[in-house]
Protein backbone atom coordinates (compact mmCIF):
# COMPACT_ATOMS: atom_id res chain seq x y z
CA UNK A 1 0.00 0.00 0.00
CA UNK A 2 1.71 2.93 -0.53
CA UNK A 3 -0.04 6.88 0.53
CA UNK A 4 0.31 9.73 -0.18
CA UNK A 5 -0.66 13.40 0.82
CA UNK A 6 -1.59 16.21 -1.78
CA UNK A 7 -3.71 19.34 -2.94
CA UNK A 8 -5.48 18.99 -6.46
CA UNK A 9 -5.88 22.07 -7.64
CA UNK A 10 -8.64 22.27 -10.74
CA UNK A 11 -10.19 24.89 -12.93
CA UNK A 12 -13.59 26.66 -12.75
CA UNK A 13 -14.67 24.21 -15.87
CA UNK A 14 -14.08 21.11 -14.10
CA UNK A 15 -15.05 21.89 -10.48
CA UNK A 16 -18.79 19.62 -11.73
CA UNK A 17 -16.16 16.64 -12.35
CA UNK A 18 -16.31 14.03 -9.86
CA UNK A 19 -13.20 13.58 -9.34
CA UNK A 20 -13.08 11.52 -5.94
CA UNK A 21 -16.13 9.08 -7.32
CA UNK A 22 -13.31 8.08 -10.27
CA UNK A 23 -10.12 7.86 -7.78
CA UNK A 24 -12.51 5.36 -5.92
CA UNK A 25 -14.13 3.50 -8.14
CA UNK A 26 -11.91 3.23 -11.27
CA UNK A 27 -8.56 3.42 -9.10
CA UNK A 28 -9.00 1.91 -5.99
CA UNK A 29 -7.86 4.30 -3.57
CA UNK A 30 -8.98 5.89 -0.65
CA UNK A 31 -9.41 9.04 -0.41
CA UNK A 32 -9.63 11.35 2.79
CA UNK A 33 -10.38 14.91 2.20
CA UNK A 34 -8.95 16.85 4.90
CA UNK A 35 -9.71 20.19 3.38
CA UNK A 36 -11.30 21.41 -0.23
CA UNK A 37 -12.77 25.03 -1.11
CA UNK A 38 -14.57 25.66 -4.16
CA UNK A 39 -15.71 28.88 -4.95
CA UNK A 40 -17.90 29.47 -8.19
CA UNK A 41 -16.23 30.41 -11.30
CA UNK A 42 -13.12 30.41 -9.58
CA UNK A 43 -10.60 27.18 -9.22
CA UNK A 44 -11.03 24.35 -6.38
CA UNK A 45 -8.56 22.92 -4.33
CA UNK A 46 -8.64 19.93 -2.08
CA UNK A 47 -5.86 18.50 0.33
CA UNK A 48 -6.34 15.49 -0.30
CA UNK A 49 -4.75 11.86 1.16
CA UNK A 50 -4.66 9.23 -1.18
CA UNK A 51 -4.08 5.22 -0.14
CA UNK A 52 -3.47 2.56 -2.48
CA UNK A 53 -1.49 -0.30 -4.78
CA UNK A 54 1.24 2.14 -6.11
CA UNK A 55 0.40 1.20 -9.40
CA UNK A 56 -3.00 2.43 -9.16
CA UNK A 57 -1.92 5.53 -7.61
CA UNK A 58 0.58 6.50 -10.16
CA UNK A 59 -2.52 5.66 -12.61
CA UNK A 60 -4.55 7.90 -10.52
CA UNK A 61 -1.76 10.99 -11.46
CA UNK A 62 -2.38 10.19 -14.84
CA UNK A 63 -5.57 10.70 -15.28
CA UNK A 64 -5.58 13.67 -13.22
CA UNK A 65 -3.17 15.26 -15.09
CA UNK A 66 -5.13 14.28 -18.23
CA UNK A 67 -8.10 15.78 -16.73
CA UNK A 68 -6.50 19.40 -16.18
CA UNK A 69 -6.03 18.54 -12.50
CA UNK A 70 -2.87 20.36 -11.05
CA UNK A 71 -1.27 18.18 -8.69
CA UNK A 72 1.41 19.65 -5.39
CA UNK A 73 2.89 18.20 -2.82
CA UNK A 74 2.09 20.12 0.80
CA UNK A 75 5.35 21.82 1.03
CA UNK A 76 4.76 24.97 -0.26
CA UNK A 77 1.04 25.60 1.09
CA UNK A 78 2.04 26.25 5.07
CA UNK A 79 4.90 28.39 5.75
CA UNK A 80 6.65 28.65 9.00
CA UNK A 81 8.60 31.48 9.32
CA UNK A 82 11.78 30.53 11.46
CA UNK A 83 13.06 34.16 11.76
CA UNK A 84 9.43 35.29 13.02
CA UNK A 85 9.68 32.63 15.60
CA UNK A 86 9.97 33.06 19.33
CA UNK A 87 9.06 29.40 20.14
CA UNK A 88 6.99 30.26 22.34
CA UNK A 89 4.71 26.84 21.34
CA UNK A 90 1.94 28.51 21.85
CA UNK A 91 1.33 26.94 18.17
CA UNK A 92 1.68 23.40 19.21
CA UNK A 93 -1.89 22.48 20.85
CA UNK A 94 -3.75 23.99 18.41
CA UNK A 95 -2.15 21.73 15.87
CA UNK A 96 -4.26 18.46 15.80
CA UNK A 97 -1.69 16.47 13.41
CA UNK A 98 1.01 16.85 15.31
CA UNK A 99 2.74 18.59 12.60
CA UNK A 100 4.10 21.65 15.01
CA UNK A 101 5.61 20.41 17.95
CA UNK A 102 8.66 21.05 20.53
CA UNK A 103 11.93 19.70 20.36
CA UNK A 104 12.44 18.36 23.59
CA UNK A 105 16.48 19.20 24.63
CA UNK A 106 16.26 22.79 22.51
CA UNK A 107 13.19 23.93 23.34
CA UNK A 108 12.51 24.84 19.79
CA UNK A 109 9.66 25.12 17.49
CA UNK A 110 9.90 22.32 15.05
CA UNK A 111 7.31 21.84 12.00
CA UNK A 112 6.90 19.12 10.06
CA UNK A 113 5.09 19.74 6.94
CA UNK A 114 4.65 16.47 5.77
CA UNK A 115 2.32 16.10 8.80
CA UNK A 116 0.41 19.10 8.12
CA UNK A 117 -3.16 19.43 6.49
CA UNK A 118 -3.35 22.73 6.22
CA UNK A 119 -6.25 23.08 8.52
CA UNK A 120 -4.90 26.90 9.59
CA UNK A 121 -5.87 26.74 13.63
CA UNK A 122 -2.62 27.15 14.56
CA UNK A 123 -2.85 31.08 12.64
CA UNK A 124 -4.79 33.04 15.19
CA UNK A 125 -2.52 31.65 17.98
CA UNK A 126 0.60 32.91 16.54
CA UNK A 127 1.59 36.50 17.93
CA UNK A 128 4.65 36.71 15.71
CA UNK A 129 3.47 36.33 11.83
CA UNK A 130 5.52 33.29 11.84
CA UNK A 131 2.64 30.87 10.49
CA UNK A 132 1.35 31.84 6.99
CA UNK A 133 -0.62 29.76 4.86
CA UNK A 134 -0.76 30.08 1.10
CA UNK A 135 -3.95 27.62 0.38
CA UNK B 1 27.40 35.34 53.67
CA UNK B 2 29.71 33.28 50.76
CA UNK B 3 30.34 36.50 49.19
CA UNK B 4 30.03 40.12 48.81
CA UNK B 5 28.21 41.65 46.24
CA UNK B 6 32.33 43.74 45.73
CA UNK B 7 33.81 40.53 45.73
CA UNK B 8 31.80 39.26 42.94
CA UNK B 9 32.80 42.42 41.44
CA UNK B 10 36.64 42.37 41.39
CA UNK B 11 35.91 38.62 40.63
CA UNK B 12 34.18 39.94 37.03
CA UNK B 13 37.10 42.60 36.82
CA UNK B 14 40.16 40.16 37.38
CA UNK B 15 38.07 37.51 34.66
CA UNK B 16 37.70 35.00 37.47
CA UNK B 17 33.89 34.83 38.18
CA UNK B 18 32.32 31.70 37.79
CA UNK B 19 28.60 31.36 36.47
CA UNK B 20 26.22 29.17 35.79
CA UNK B 21 22.59 29.83 34.41
CA UNK B 22 19.99 28.67 36.66
CA UNK B 23 19.35 25.49 34.30
CA UNK B 24 22.87 23.87 34.59
CA UNK B 25 22.92 24.74 38.61
CA UNK B 26 19.36 22.32 39.14
CA UNK B 27 21.92 19.35 37.59
CA UNK B 28 24.88 20.81 39.78
CA UNK B 29 23.26 20.72 42.76
CA UNK B 30 21.68 17.29 41.94
CA UNK B 31 25.45 16.20 41.31
CA UNK B 32 27.46 17.84 43.82
CA UNK B 33 24.93 19.34 46.87
CA UNK B 34 24.00 23.13 47.31
CA UNK B 35 27.08 23.29 50.01
CA UNK B 36 29.65 22.18 47.04
CA UNK B 37 27.90 24.01 44.44
CA UNK B 38 26.77 27.22 46.57
CA UNK B 39 30.89 27.69 46.66
CA UNK B 40 31.94 27.16 43.50
CA UNK B 41 29.62 29.49 42.00
CA UNK B 42 29.18 33.34 41.97
CA UNK B 43 25.93 34.08 39.69
CA UNK B 44 23.35 32.23 38.56
CA UNK B 45 21.98 33.86 35.40
CA UNK B 46 18.44 34.03 34.33
CA UNK B 47 16.25 34.67 31.32
CA UNK B 48 12.61 35.42 30.52
CA UNK B 49 10.77 35.97 27.44
CA UNK B 50 7.31 36.90 26.81
CA UNK B 51 4.34 39.47 26.21
CA UNK B 52 4.52 41.62 28.49
CA UNK B 53 1.46 44.60 28.35
CA UNK B 54 2.98 46.69 30.84
CA UNK B 55 5.14 47.95 28.20
CA UNK B 56 5.86 51.54 26.90
CA UNK B 57 8.63 53.62 25.22
CA UNK B 58 9.10 57.13 26.45
CA UNK B 59 11.33 60.03 24.18
CA UNK B 60 12.30 63.14 23.73
CA UNK B 61 12.62 64.40 20.31
CA UNK B 62 14.58 67.23 19.04
CA UNK B 63 13.56 70.38 18.55
CA UNK B 64 13.29 72.14 14.57
CA UNK B 65 12.69 75.40 13.98
CA UNK B 66 10.03 76.70 15.17
CA UNK B 67 9.65 74.85 17.88
CA UNK B 68 6.85 72.94 19.25
CA UNK B 69 4.95 72.61 22.57
CA UNK B 70 3.76 68.58 22.14
CA UNK B 71 2.40 68.62 26.11
CA UNK B 72 -1.30 69.09 25.72
CA UNK B 73 -1.22 68.70 21.96
CA UNK B 74 -1.99 65.87 20.00
CA UNK B 75 0.72 63.16 18.25
CA UNK B 76 0.68 59.94 16.47
CA UNK B 77 3.75 57.88 15.67
CA UNK B 78 2.99 55.88 12.28
CA UNK B 79 -1.11 56.31 12.80
CA UNK B 80 -0.65 55.18 16.73
CA UNK B 81 -1.44 57.99 19.25
CA UNK B 82 1.18 58.89 21.68
CA UNK B 83 1.00 60.17 24.46
CA UNK B 84 1.61 63.68 25.12
CA UNK B 85 0.81 64.90 28.12
CA UNK B 86 4.02 65.85 29.65
CA UNK B 87 6.54 68.76 28.57
CA UNK B 88 7.20 70.47 25.70
CA UNK B 89 9.46 67.42 23.56
CA UNK B 90 8.63 64.20 25.62
CA UNK B 91 5.54 61.46 24.17
CA UNK B 92 5.00 58.26 25.39
CA UNK B 93 3.49 55.11 23.20
CA UNK B 94 2.21 52.39 25.27
CA UNK B 95 2.52 48.79 23.53
CA UNK B 96 -1.29 48.41 23.57
CA UNK B 97 -2.22 51.58 22.18
CA UNK B 98 -3.87 51.27 18.81
CA UNK B 99 -4.63 53.43 15.44
CA UNK B 100 -7.87 55.31 16.00
CA UNK B 101 -8.93 53.58 12.71
CA UNK B 102 -7.99 49.97 13.61
CA UNK B 103 -11.00 47.55 13.90
CA UNK B 104 -10.17 46.45 17.07
CA UNK B 105 -12.58 43.36 17.68
CA UNK B 106 -15.38 44.68 15.87
CA UNK B 107 -14.50 42.15 13.05
CA UNK B 108 -14.24 39.20 16.00
CA UNK B 109 -11.71 38.12 16.82
CA UNK B 110 -9.86 41.01 15.80
CA UNK B 111 -6.53 41.14 14.59
CA UNK B 112 -4.55 43.53 16.66
CA UNK B 113 -1.83 43.74 13.48
CA UNK B 114 -0.33 47.13 13.96
CA UNK B 115 -0.03 49.01 17.72
CA UNK B 116 2.36 50.47 20.08
CA UNK B 117 4.72 47.42 20.40
CA UNK B 118 5.28 47.58 16.56
CA UNK B 119 6.09 51.23 16.14
CA UNK B 120 9.13 50.18 18.87
CA UNK B 121 9.89 47.21 17.23
CA UNK B 122 9.84 49.14 13.48
CA UNK B 123 12.21 51.80 15.63
CA UNK B 124 14.68 48.84 16.96
CA UNK B 125 14.76 47.35 13.82
CA UNK B 126 16.18 50.72 12.64
CA UNK B 127 12.92 52.00 10.20
CA UNK B 128 11.73 55.56 10.19
CA UNK B 129 8.19 55.82 11.62
CA UNK B 130 6.01 59.11 11.05
CA UNK B 131 5.78 61.45 13.79
CA UNK B 132 2.57 63.70 13.72
CA UNK B 133 1.85 66.52 15.88
CA UNK B 134 -0.65 68.85 16.43
CA UNK B 135 -0.46 71.61 19.23
CA UNK B 136 -2.21 74.48 20.47
CA UNK B 137 1.52 77.07 20.00
CA UNK B 138 2.91 79.35 22.74
CA UNK B 139 4.72 82.48 22.53
CA UNK B 140 7.91 80.38 22.93
CA UNK B 141 6.66 77.61 21.28
CA UNK B 142 4.97 78.93 17.97
CA UNK B 143 4.56 75.53 16.07
CA UNK B 144 0.85 74.19 16.06
CA UNK B 145 1.74 71.64 13.50
CA UNK B 146 4.48 69.28 12.77
CA UNK B 147 5.23 66.20 10.64
CA UNK B 148 8.35 64.39 10.27
CA UNK B 149 9.68 60.91 8.85
CA UNK B 150 12.26 59.70 12.21
CA UNK B 151 14.38 57.10 13.60
CA UNK B 152 15.52 55.86 16.60
CA UNK B 153 18.56 57.92 16.42
CA UNK B 154 16.87 60.92 15.91
CA UNK B 155 15.70 61.25 19.59
CA UNK B 156 17.71 62.80 22.22
CA UNK B 157 16.23 59.81 24.42
CA UNK B 158 14.52 56.72 23.78
CA UNK B 159 13.74 55.12 26.88
CA UNK B 160 11.80 51.25 27.67
CA UNK B 161 9.50 51.23 30.51
CA UNK B 162 7.86 48.45 31.68
CA UNK B 163 5.40 49.31 34.86
CA UNK B 164 5.08 45.82 35.47
CA UNK B 165 6.76 43.06 34.37
CA UNK B 166 8.54 39.67 35.47
CA UNK B 167 5.58 38.25 37.16
CA UNK B 168 6.51 35.74 39.18
CA UNK B 169 4.83 33.02 38.90
CA UNK B 170 1.39 32.64 36.65
CA UNK B 171 -1.59 31.02 36.38
CA UNK B 172 -2.28 28.27 33.90
CA UNK B 173 -5.60 28.74 31.60
CA UNK B 174 -8.10 26.67 30.20
CA UNK B 175 -11.70 27.08 29.09
CA UNK B 176 -14.23 24.94 30.40
CA UNK B 177 -16.67 26.60 28.33
CA UNK B 178 -18.54 25.67 24.48
CA UNK B 179 -16.80 27.94 23.00
CA UNK B 180 -13.23 29.15 21.90
CA UNK B 181 -12.04 32.09 23.75
CA UNK B 182 -9.50 34.59 22.87
CA UNK B 183 -7.32 35.95 25.99
CA UNK B 184 -4.50 37.26 26.92
CA UNK B 185 -3.85 33.94 27.35
CA UNK B 186 -3.35 32.60 23.72
CA UNK B 187 -6.34 31.11 21.95
CA UNK B 188 -7.96 28.50 24.12
CA UNK B 189 -10.20 25.89 23.02
CA UNK B 190 -13.46 24.97 24.64
CA UNK B 191 -13.84 21.85 26.49
CA UNK B 192 -9.93 22.26 28.05
CA UNK B 193 -8.94 21.76 24.27
CA UNK B 194 -6.00 23.06 26.13
CA UNK B 195 -4.07 24.56 28.80
CA UNK B 196 -1.88 27.44 28.20
CA UNK B 197 1.19 28.88 30.51
CA UNK B 198 3.47 31.91 30.33
CA UNK B 199 6.53 31.44 31.92
CA UNK B 200 10.44 30.23 31.56
CA UNK B 201 10.33 27.42 34.59
CA UNK B 202 13.17 26.82 36.34
CA UNK B 203 15.18 29.90 34.36
CA UNK B 204 12.33 32.53 35.26
CA UNK B 205 14.00 35.27 37.01
CA UNK B 206 11.41 35.44 40.16
CA UNK B 207 11.47 32.20 40.79
CA UNK B 208 14.90 31.63 41.47
CA UNK B 209 14.99 34.41 43.92
CA UNK B 210 11.59 33.47 45.44
CA UNK B 211 11.84 35.94 48.75
CA UNK B 212 13.45 38.56 46.62
CA UNK B 213 16.88 37.97 49.07
CA UNK B 214 19.09 39.63 45.96
CA UNK B 215 17.00 41.59 43.51
CA UNK B 216 15.91 44.67 44.30
CA UNK B 217 15.37 48.22 43.51
CA UNK B 218 18.25 49.23 41.44
CA UNK B 219 19.57 46.23 40.39
CA UNK B 220 20.88 45.84 37.40
CA UNK B 221 19.31 43.76 34.78
CA UNK B 222 19.90 42.48 30.81
CA UNK B 223 17.09 43.76 29.14
CA UNK B 224 16.08 43.49 25.88
CA UNK B 225 19.49 43.14 25.03
CA UNK B 226 21.21 46.00 26.73
CA UNK B 227 21.43 47.05 30.28
CA UNK B 228 18.24 48.22 32.48
CA UNK B 229 17.47 49.00 35.97
CA UNK B 230 14.45 47.53 38.42
CA UNK B 231 12.80 51.53 39.24
CA UNK B 232 10.73 49.75 41.62
CA UNK B 233 8.43 47.05 42.62
CA UNK B 234 5.86 46.44 39.67
CA UNK B 235 2.21 47.27 40.00
CA UNK B 236 0.01 44.68 41.21
CA UNK B 237 3.45 43.28 43.51
CA UNK B 238 2.18 41.12 45.97
CA UNK B 239 4.32 41.49 49.01
CA UNK B 240 3.14 38.69 51.43
CA UNK B 241 1.98 35.76 49.24
CA UNK B 242 1.30 32.13 50.77
CA UNK B 243 3.99 30.54 49.84
CA UNK B 244 5.58 26.53 49.56
CA UNK B 245 8.43 25.21 51.96
CA UNK B 246 10.56 26.10 49.10
CA UNK B 247 9.44 29.63 49.58
CA UNK B 248 7.32 29.29 46.05
CA UNK B 249 4.55 31.75 46.19
CA UNK B 250 1.49 29.90 45.72
CA UNK B 251 -0.13 32.35 43.30
CA UNK B 252 0.86 35.27 41.02
CA UNK B 253 2.30 37.53 43.45
CA UNK B 254 5.90 39.61 42.81
CA UNK B 255 6.16 42.36 39.79
CA UNK B 256 9.20 44.28 39.09
CA UNK B 257 9.44 48.02 37.28
CA UNK B 258 12.04 48.17 34.70
CA UNK B 259 13.45 50.71 32.69
CA UNK B 260 16.24 51.14 30.70
CA UNK B 261 18.07 52.51 27.41
CA UNK B 262 16.07 51.60 24.52
CA UNK B 263 19.04 52.67 21.89
CA UNK B 264 21.05 49.60 23.44
CA UNK B 265 18.21 47.27 23.15
CA UNK B 266 17.97 44.70 20.22
CA UNK B 267 14.89 43.12 17.94
CA UNK B 268 16.17 39.94 18.95
CA UNK B 269 14.90 40.46 22.51
CA UNK B 270 12.04 42.83 21.51
CA UNK B 271 9.65 41.68 19.03
CA UNK B 272 6.14 42.87 18.65
CA UNK B 273 3.07 40.51 19.21
CA UNK B 274 -0.20 40.83 17.96
CA UNK B 275 -2.35 38.44 20.38
CA UNK B 276 -5.33 37.38 18.54
CA UNK B 277 -8.60 38.50 20.03
CA UNK B 278 -6.46 40.44 22.71
CA UNK B 279 -4.45 43.45 21.81
CA UNK B 280 -1.13 44.56 19.90
CA UNK B 281 2.06 43.76 22.88
CA UNK B 282 5.44 43.99 23.52
CA UNK B 283 7.58 40.84 24.30
CA UNK B 284 10.03 41.37 26.08
CA UNK B 285 14.01 39.42 26.98
CA UNK B 286 14.94 39.68 30.65
CA UNK B 287 17.30 38.20 32.67
CA UNK B 288 18.74 39.06 35.63
CA UNK B 289 22.00 37.85 38.00
CA UNK B 290 21.47 36.50 41.06
CA UNK B 291 24.55 36.51 43.39
CA UNK B 292 25.13 33.39 45.29
CA UNK B 293 25.76 35.25 48.94
CA UNK B 294 24.89 32.21 51.03
CA UNK B 295 23.84 28.47 50.25
CA UNK B 296 20.07 29.50 50.29
CA UNK B 297 20.32 31.44 47.88
CA UNK B 298 21.64 28.68 45.59
CA UNK B 299 19.26 26.32 47.21
CA UNK B 300 16.47 28.31 45.63
CA UNK B 301 18.43 29.16 42.47
CA UNK B 302 18.60 25.38 42.03
CA UNK B 303 14.87 24.93 42.47
CA UNK B 304 13.98 22.55 39.36
CA UNK B 305 11.22 22.54 37.09
CA UNK B 306 9.56 19.71 39.28
CA UNK B 307 9.69 21.69 42.44
CA UNK B 308 7.53 24.83 40.52
CA UNK B 309 4.08 24.58 40.22
CA UNK B 310 1.67 26.60 38.86
CA UNK B 311 -2.45 27.45 39.74
CA UNK B 312 -4.41 26.33 37.20
CA UNK B 313 -7.19 29.01 36.38
CA UNK B 314 -10.44 28.48 34.40
CA UNK B 315 -11.03 31.52 31.85
CA UNK B 316 -14.23 31.65 29.92
CA UNK B 317 -16.03 32.47 33.78
CA UNK B 318 -13.99 31.92 36.44
CA UNK B 319 -11.07 34.51 35.39
CA UNK B 320 -13.60 37.26 33.96
CA UNK B 321 -15.73 37.21 37.04
CA UNK B 322 -12.92 37.34 39.42
CA UNK B 323 -14.27 34.03 41.12
CA UNK B 324 -11.77 32.48 43.35
CA UNK B 325 -10.83 28.59 42.87
CA UNK B 326 -8.84 26.78 40.66
CA UNK B 327 -8.21 23.46 39.29
CA UNK B 328 -5.13 22.20 40.68
CA UNK B 329 -1.24 22.94 40.23
CA UNK B 330 0.62 21.53 37.96
CA UNK B 331 4.46 21.28 37.84
CA UNK B 332 6.24 22.97 35.36
CA UNK B 333 7.99 19.78 34.09
CA UNK B 334 4.15 18.48 33.66
CA UNK B 335 3.61 21.68 31.05
CA UNK B 336 6.92 20.62 29.33
CA UNK B 337 5.88 17.17 28.42
CA UNK B 338 3.31 18.42 26.60
CA UNK B 339 0.44 17.25 28.41
CA UNK B 340 -1.74 18.12 31.73
CA UNK B 341 -4.19 16.41 33.55
CA UNK B 342 -7.27 18.46 34.63
CA UNK B 343 -10.44 16.88 35.63
CA UNK B 344 -8.99 13.36 34.53
CA UNK B 345 -8.75 14.35 31.18
CA UNK B 346 -5.47 14.63 29.17
CA UNK B 347 -4.85 18.45 28.09
CA UNK B 348 -2.33 19.66 25.43
CA UNK B 349 -0.20 22.34 26.69
CA UNK B 350 1.01 25.24 25.24
CA UNK B 351 3.09 28.26 26.04
CA UNK B 352 3.32 32.38 25.82
CA UNK B 353 6.51 32.42 27.08
CA UNK B 354 9.86 30.82 25.31
CA UNK B 355 12.07 28.71 27.10
CA UNK B 356 14.10 28.66 24.27
CA UNK B 357 14.48 32.60 24.29
CA UNK B 358 14.96 32.47 28.39
CA UNK B 359 17.93 29.63 27.91
CA UNK B 360 19.58 32.32 24.97
CA UNK B 361 19.39 35.08 27.08
CA UNK B 362 20.70 33.20 30.45
CA UNK B 363 23.38 32.10 28.69
CA UNK B 364 24.37 35.78 26.80
CA UNK B 365 23.85 37.16 30.62
CA UNK B 366 26.26 34.45 31.22
CA UNK B 367 28.86 35.16 28.76
CA UNK B 368 28.60 39.39 29.60
CA UNK B 369 29.37 38.76 33.04
CA UNK B 370 32.52 36.13 32.20
CA UNK B 371 33.56 38.66 29.63
CA UNK B 372 33.58 41.77 32.31
CA UNK B 373 30.85 43.47 30.50
CA UNK B 374 27.75 42.95 32.87
CA UNK B 375 28.76 44.12 36.23
CA UNK B 376 26.29 43.54 39.07
CA UNK B 377 25.06 46.37 41.50
CA UNK B 378 23.75 45.60 45.20
CA UNK B 379 20.12 46.66 45.47
CA UNK B 380 19.79 49.90 47.36
CA UNK B 381 16.54 48.72 49.11
CA UNK B 382 14.17 45.84 49.48
CA UNK B 383 11.36 45.23 46.83
CA UNK B 384 7.92 45.38 49.13
CA UNK B 385 7.49 42.41 51.66
CA UNK B 386 11.06 41.34 51.16
CA UNK B 387 14.76 41.68 53.08
CA UNK B 388 17.97 41.76 51.05
CA UNK B 389 20.20 39.43 52.60
CA UNK B 390 23.05 41.29 53.66
CA UNK B 391 20.16 43.12 56.01
CA UNK B 392 18.86 40.44 57.30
Amino acid sequence: MAKKKVIFSFPPALVEEPITYVLIKEYDLQVNILRATVRPRDRGRMVVELKGKKENLDKAFEYLEDAGIQVDTLVQEMRHIPEQCVSCTACVPMCPTKALSVDKTSRELVFDHTKCIICEACIPSCSYGALESQF
Amino acid sequence: MLRTIEQINAKIKAGKVVVATAEEVVSLVKEKGVKKAAREVDVVTTGTFGPMCSSGAYFNIKQSTPKIKLGGGRVTLNNVPAYAGWAAADILIGANALPDDDPRNAVYPGLFKYGGAHVIEDLLAGKKVRLEAKAYGTDCYPRKEYTAEIGLEDFNNAVLFNPRNCYQLYNVAVNLSERTIYTYMGVLKSRLGNANYSTTGALSPLLKDPELRTIGIGTRVFMGGGQGYVALSGTQHVAQPERDPNGLPMAPSATLALIGDLKAMNTKYVRAASVTGYTSTLSLGVGIPIPIVDEKAMQQAALSDEDITYPIVEYSESYPLGRSGNLGRVSMAQLMSGRIEVDGKKVPTGCMASRAKGRALALELKQLIAEAQFFLTQATAALPGATLAWEE
